[in-house]
């Protein structure tokens, strides 16, 4: 059965990769600052952290300059942030579509997910000259970013696939969405390193899966600093539970999207 | 020959309610927490948009598929096309499908045309190799070759209708599945869908077509089936089966009908109607009105549920299914705030009835501006309109010249010619 929808997918490649350059496109042709809007919105936000929290509450950040660790997280989290609440209502979005022709559902929530990615690599870019700002080497770490991008990518589309579907179906969720979103970005490591989050409270936090994967990018970007691997693999292990848990019940629910959207 | 579609006792039911309501986590959980124990639900009312349909369709054939509105067309189209599922029974369809529901699905007005083009066209199973290939020929059968570059939200309505249409034309779908794409556009594009259409025929595809355009089933199809209810009444050769459909349709000409016995009806049932009258220049019923004279038309209504803004829509038809014309309280401005539960009338006053001797069919509608469609009845009236002299000469007119005639005259004067003038002389 898995096979067989996975199977499918593949045959509807062209249409998937349309939908994802659709996406994208529109969200820079809307914006009058069109890719512009990748850089600002994370740089904004981490100018705003580091006034805040940076300078008047005077977080530690682990020795590294306050606007290089809070941007190194706001990477993937804006990456996160705007992919999840993107294809949480994509459904809804793609109404229309979903009522009139047939493809593989999943497709829909897909596309959302994978279309932040170019958003991150134009926003990366800002992160390598940062560095070169702050004289930070460049680490081999860094090559690692691609590939912690991809547990990334599976959690934003498991999520995105319980909440898409959710959303076809109670009508409410799309308000709890953005609360959902920001409950997350308090309980990750963005603001704060995790070593001033007292020892017993350690395990819970790392149970979002995020905590594991924001410090690994962090780690990754430091050629000083080692990666907690043990973390990383804690969070892709409760990433593809999330994901498994979010295809079974899209694939429960794709049937009715056509009688109830 | 071979099979192309085998459709095998196909049922498929809704609950009815299911598209109005929207249904809110919030008051799933607070149910939760009332009675946890018991699995209290609301109950749930059914309807069958499909009952026991079988069928089988050759490579190749072409076949026409009628009925009234709400009857079950549509809903046939969508479970062949896998857009919705049947909740018993099977469909099986050989080679690749492609279905027309609505032209131009997924176009984005800030994507260009050739944007456009290249989106639908995935959407609808091309290929993308098979769009760059057939990108100018689409462009050109459309008609908008000067703008394939702009957006498309500076395109007119019908711009994006031909680019639509365009790009379903040029689809290599062993199966076609289309659904009433000709009931727009004017009547030079409607020619061209035709012909494209026929080209489909000739082309070896397997074609469905869904269409209250009576003459033109008739004409693509050789084979049609005529469904009422969700079931099929009749499967057979076009002609036979147009002919029993329509003469189903109100039998005689009456001064009024009861329409709240109906049952192949749409819309979700706020507001329904119950009865239509027509009444002569006096205000007196008849059923049969004179060409070029006063009509009114009074149409009862119940009210269930309060309706906010609805519009009342009065469409007439040939009695070969041609849509003559229509009116609606929307085109002609009459703002109505709502309408309150209990039992109305609202009356459409045509001043002057220019159609020529023959039998109209009325289908009505009362809908909001929006998605919401309280009641859609097809062809629930007859009336006849008898030849009158209007023009004055004692020679009457003819329902072979047409559907409508034109008030007008004719006037000639004979150039003053030499040649003419020195021949007599």
């Amino acid at each position: 059965m898995r096979f067989t929808w996975l199977r499918e997918f593949w045959e509807y490649r062209e249409l998937f990769l349309f939908l994802v350059w659709r996406d994208v496109k529109i969200r820079y042709k809307q914006t009058a600052l069109g890719a512009l809007w990748a850089i600002i919105q994370p740089f904004a936000t981490m100018i705003i952290f580091t006034i805040f929290f940076g300078r008047m509450a005077k977080m530690p950040s682990d020795g590294i300059p306050y606007p290089v660790f809070s941007y190194s997280a706001l990477l993937p989290w804006t990456y996160f942030s705007t992919s999840l609440g993107l294809s949480g209502n994509s459904l809804v979005a793609n109404a229309n579509l979903i009522r009139r022709v047939y493809f593989p559902r999943v497709a829909i929530p897909a596309a959302s997910a994978l279309g932040g990615l170019v958003d991150f690599s134009i926003a990366f870019v800002v992160l390598i000259g940062m560095l070169f700002y702050y004289k930070i080497p460049l680490s081999f770490g860094l090559l690692l970013w691609p590939v912690f991008m991809v547990p990334m990518v599976i959690l934003t589309l498991g999520l995105g696939m319980i909440l898409s579907s959710l959303n076809v179906k109670y009508r409410d969720v799309k308000y709890a969405i953005p609360f959902f979103i920001q409950s997350l970005l308090f309980i990750t490591p963005i603001i704060y390193p995790t070593s001033v989050v007292p020892e017993r409270f350690r395990f819970l936090l790392s149970l979002n899966p995020l905590t594991g994967m924001v410090e690994g990018f962090r780690g990754a970007m430091l050629p000083t600093r080692s990666i907690d691997f043990e973390m990383v693999w804690m969070s892709v292990g409760i990433i593809f539970v999330i994901f498994t848990a979010g295809a079974i019940y899209f694939r429960r629910t794709e049937r009715e999207f056509a009688d109830v959207i | 020959m071979a099979r192309a579609i085998k459709a095998d006792n196909l049922s498929k039911r809704f609950r009815i309610g299911m598209l109005q309501h929207e249904t809110m986590l919030r008051e799933v959980l607070v149910g939760m927490i009332k009675h946890p124990f018991s699995r209290i639900r609301p109950k749930k009312e059914f309807i069958w948009a499909l009952r026991d349909v079988g069928f089988e369709v050759d490579t190749g054939e072409v076949m026409g598929i009628i009925g009234r509105n709400g009857a079950g067309k549509s809903t046939l189209l969508k479970v062949l096309s896998r857009i919705t599922y049947p909740t018993t029974g099977s469909a099986t369809v050989k080679g690749r499908v492609s279905s027309l529901l609505e032209v131009g699905t997924g176009f984005h007005e800030e994507l260009t045309g050739r944007e456009n083009v290249f989106l639908n066209g995935s959407i609808l199973g091309m290929k993308k190799k098979e769009i760059v290939r057939k990108m100018d020929a689409i462009i050109d059968f459309a008609g908008v070759k000067k703008f394939v570059d702009t957006p498309m939200k500076r395109y007119s309505s019908g711009m994006k209708l031909r680019l639509g249409f365009a790009v379903a034309a040029h689809l290599e779908a062993d199966v076609l599945l289309v659904d009433e794409v000709l009931a727009v556009g004017d009547a030079d594009f409607q020619r061209k869908c035709l012909r494209a259409m026929d080209d489909l025929r000739t082309g070896g595809r397997t074609v469905l077509f869904v269409s209250h355009n009576m003459s033109a089933v008739e004409n693509l199809c050789p084979r049609a089936i005529w469904i009422e209810g969700g079931r099929i009444v009749e499967d057979g050769e076009a002609k036979t089966v147009i002919h029993n459909y329509l003469s189903t349709f109100a039998q005689e000409a009456k001064s009024g009908y009861d329409l709240s016995q109906i049952e192949s009806r749409s819309g979700n049932g706020a507001a329904r109607f119950t009865a239509i009258e027509f009444l002569d220049d006096q205000g007196n019923p008849t059923g049969l009105i004179r060409s070029g004279e006063k009509m009114t038309v009074r149409l009862h209504f119940r009210v269930n549920e309060t309706v906010k803004h609805p519009h009342f829509g009065f469409k007439i038809f040939s009695d070969t299914g041609a849509l003559v014309t229509t009116i609606s309280t929307w085109a002609t401005r009459l703002e109505i705030p709502q309408l309150t539960p209990g039992e109305d009338y609202i009356d459409l006053h045509v001043d002057f009835l220019n159609l020529m001797p023959a039998r109209y069919y009325v289908s009505l509608s009362l809908q909001s501006v929006g998605r919401l469609r309280y009641d859609i009845l097809d062809h629930c009236a007859v009336f006849d309109v008898e030849a009158a002299d209007v023009y004055g000469t004692g020679r009457g007119l003819d329902g072979r010249w047409g559907v409508m005639y034109m008030p007008g005259r004719w006037t000639y004067r004979q150039l003053p010619d030499p040649d003419r003038g020195e021949g007599e002389g």
